[in-house]
């Protein structure tokens, strides 16, 4: 017998416009997202991301274009399309006065959980997110980490088709981060559910089935992590010399490829790397101060793309002060 | 659509809240009897009983305006606590939840009325202490007036929430809305003593009414209100609906 694979798409999004006045947040985007996977929207801060979030989980209008989810309108079908979706935003949506478990007894009645379902899965939930010890505890004396995963747990309990994680890693630290996502890759095959997730960070966009590149409001790329960095076609070589303009024309003669400069190095794809590395010192001699060579990652699939770095670091930080300036004021504004 | 799970949730919330946080309840309940003792009973020596009063002491006078007042802050309170759920991002989960907007707004609405209309009755308790007499009838009477008033109140938070995002408004709605209400609503003074443009204006004021009603439910017959107690009703009940309505329409709305 032969099995056809036949893709399903459960998420469906066509020439989507948003616009916020004279800002246009989302410029006229389509892809799919296949059942059983993990679609990543990967791109700098302020790139659309948690807008387009906004109008496939029905809190946004669109300006034009449309989005669906298993067939029901964004826009029009909302409750529809509400009762088949979890969601883990971007700023954390907890009620902190509140404790873990009742969190989740909260988002159980919202969302109508059988009574006899109840307790079962709010135990299973808080057992599958390590924090069934920590149920009865309040929220705000959790760290980041386990409030991203009490939040991940909260978005299963009413069994949604796709689960949407606006960078659930936002803010955490990097071994936090590491184990965060080691329990996201288990969910499509654990819970039966799409996944479609947001993030800034190269690396972690590599747990994607696909990935869509998303640049000031503009898929730039779609495809999966494989088929983007084959793109870059190779290795990524960065040469540093005491003259750039000499060394960009000479490399450019010898390889006939592009040559581009970022930060006041040269780099350069579509070569074999390792055996161009002895010809480029041969043609640029003593100029030559440093030469290194990358396989090839998706930070380069952006840079190519883009012509920009992706600095993640800066966006993390700015968002995670802000953060905490709100933690602040909310203790000090109340009391 | 109501879906009644969602409106029981968002009542539980907030009432297992209201038990947690000492401090908002003390505070709510030490207000009015601030008010009540230190306002009142030095205004006591300067008001004569003669004075428009209809022959009920000043204190005991205030005693409907200070139940309306307890009303006011604690069902305003409740609602725009929606405001912190948007700064804090609860409202998010709420609203993305398969719930109709007119059921969180119910919920929202109910949450403010329950809450109230417990420091409500805490307060009227101490009618015996103000030589007030209220008879079993007028103890219910005063009861379902304070609920009828504080949904009025919570809903019309409500719809003040919905235009607000951030914490930082507060002193804005509390010193541009909520005081002036309470000031202009007959509970200090009677309307009737009022200028006429201010008269004009208590008589916009939702509050008014519910502090006219308590008037005639706690002082049974003596003619110190400025309304019918059907009339006082009335707009009680139209506002309550105008404000809901309002609401779930502003809830409704998407950016
Ligand atoms: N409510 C809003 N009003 C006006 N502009 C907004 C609003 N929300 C987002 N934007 C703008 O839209 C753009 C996209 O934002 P966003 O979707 O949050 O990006 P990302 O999640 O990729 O960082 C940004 O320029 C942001 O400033
Ligand atoms: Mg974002």
């Amino acid at each position: 017998m032969v099995h056809f694979y036949m893709p399903v798409p459960i998420i469906k999004v066509q020439n989507l416009i948003k616009k916020y006045g004279n800002l246009t947040a989302v410029s006229d985007i389509s892809f799919e997202v296949e059942q059983g996977t993990i679609f990543g929207f990967l791109g700098p801060n302020g790139a659309g991301k948690t807008t387009t979030i906004g109008i496939l989980c029905t809190l946004l209008a669109p300006t034009s274009g449309s989005a669906s989810i298993f067939g029901h309108d964004c826009a029009r079908e909302s409750s529809e399309v509400r009762k088949s979706i979890g969601i883990v935003f971007q700023d954390t949506t907890l009620d902190k006065d509140l404790t873990a478990r009742e969190n989740l007894v909260f988002h159980a009645y919202l969302y109508d959980v059988k009574k006899s379902e109840r307790d079962r899965r709010i135990n299973e939930a808080l057992t599958f997110v390590g924090l069934y010890d920590r149920g009865d505890d309040l929220v705000k004396k959790f760290s980041g980490g386990m409030k991203r995963r009490l939040e991940v747990a909260r978005g299963l309990i009413h069994r949604p088709k796709v689960l949407f994680l606006d960078e659930p890693t936002l803010g955490l630290d990097p071994q936090t981060r590491a184990n965060l996502w080691d329990f996201i890759v288990e969910l499509p095959r654990r819970h039966n559910v799409t996944i479609f997730m947001t993030t800034h960070y190269m690396d972690e966009a590599e747990v994607c089935d696909r990935i869509a590149i998303i640049d000031r409001g503009k898929i730039i790329t779609i495809g999966t992590p494989e088929e983007l960095k084959k793109t870059i076609g190779g290795d990524v070589i960065y040469v540093k010399t005491s003259d750039n303009r000499r060394a960009k024309s000479e490399i450019e003669k010898l390889f006939r490829v592009e040559v581009s400069e970022q930060d006041g190095e040269l780099f350069l794809t579509s070569l074999k790397g390792d055996a161009c590395i002895p010809e480029i010192i041969r043609a640029l001699g003593d100029s030559v101060l440093s030469v290194r060579l990358q396989r090839p990652t998706l930070n380069d699939v952006f840079l190519k793309m883009t012509g920009r770095e992706m600095r993640s670091e800066d966006v993390s930080s700015g968002d995670t002060l802000k953060a905490e300036v709100r933690t602040y004021r909310r203790h000090h504004d109340r009391s | 659509m109501i879906e009644v799970n969602a409106v029981y949730v968002l009542v539980a919330r907030e009432f297992k809240k209201f038990i947690r946080e000492r401090s908002r309840l003390i505070s709510t309940i030490a207000r009015p009897l601030i008010w009540l003792f230190l306002v009142g009973g030095g205004m006591s020596k300067l008001v004569s009983p003669g004075m428009g009063l209809m022959g009920v002491s000043y204190i005991q006078f205030i005693f409907p305006g200070i139940l309306g007042m307890t009303i006011l802050f604690s069902a305003i309170f409740s609602s725009i606590s929606i405001i912190w759920d948007k700064e804090f991002g609860l409202m998010k989960e709420i609203l993305v939840a398969p719930v109709s907007r007119f059921s969180i707004v119910a919920g929202k609405a109910l949450s403010g009325t329950i809450v109230s209309v417990i420091q409500a009755v805490i307060i009227l308790a101490l009618f015996p202490f103000l030589g007030i007499r209220i008879g079993a009838t007028g103890i219910i009477e005063t009861i379902l007036v304070c609920t009828l008033l504080s949904f009025c109140i919570a809903s019309l938070g409500i719809v003040i929430a919905t235009f607000y995002d951030n914490f930082e408004s507060f002193s804005v709605i509390m010193n541009f809305i909520v005081m002036p209400m309470f000031f202009l609503s007959g509970a200090m003074y009677p309307v009737k003593m009022l200028p006429q443009i201010l008269k004009l204006v208590a008589r916009l004021n939702p509050l008014t009414y519910g502090i006219d009603a308590l008037k005639h439910t706690v002082f049974e017959g003596a003619g110190i209100f400025d309304f019918s107690l059907v009339t006082d009703v009335c707009v009680l009940l139209a506002t309550s609906v105008v404000f809901v309505g309002v609401a779930g329409t502003l809830f409704e709305r998407k950016k």
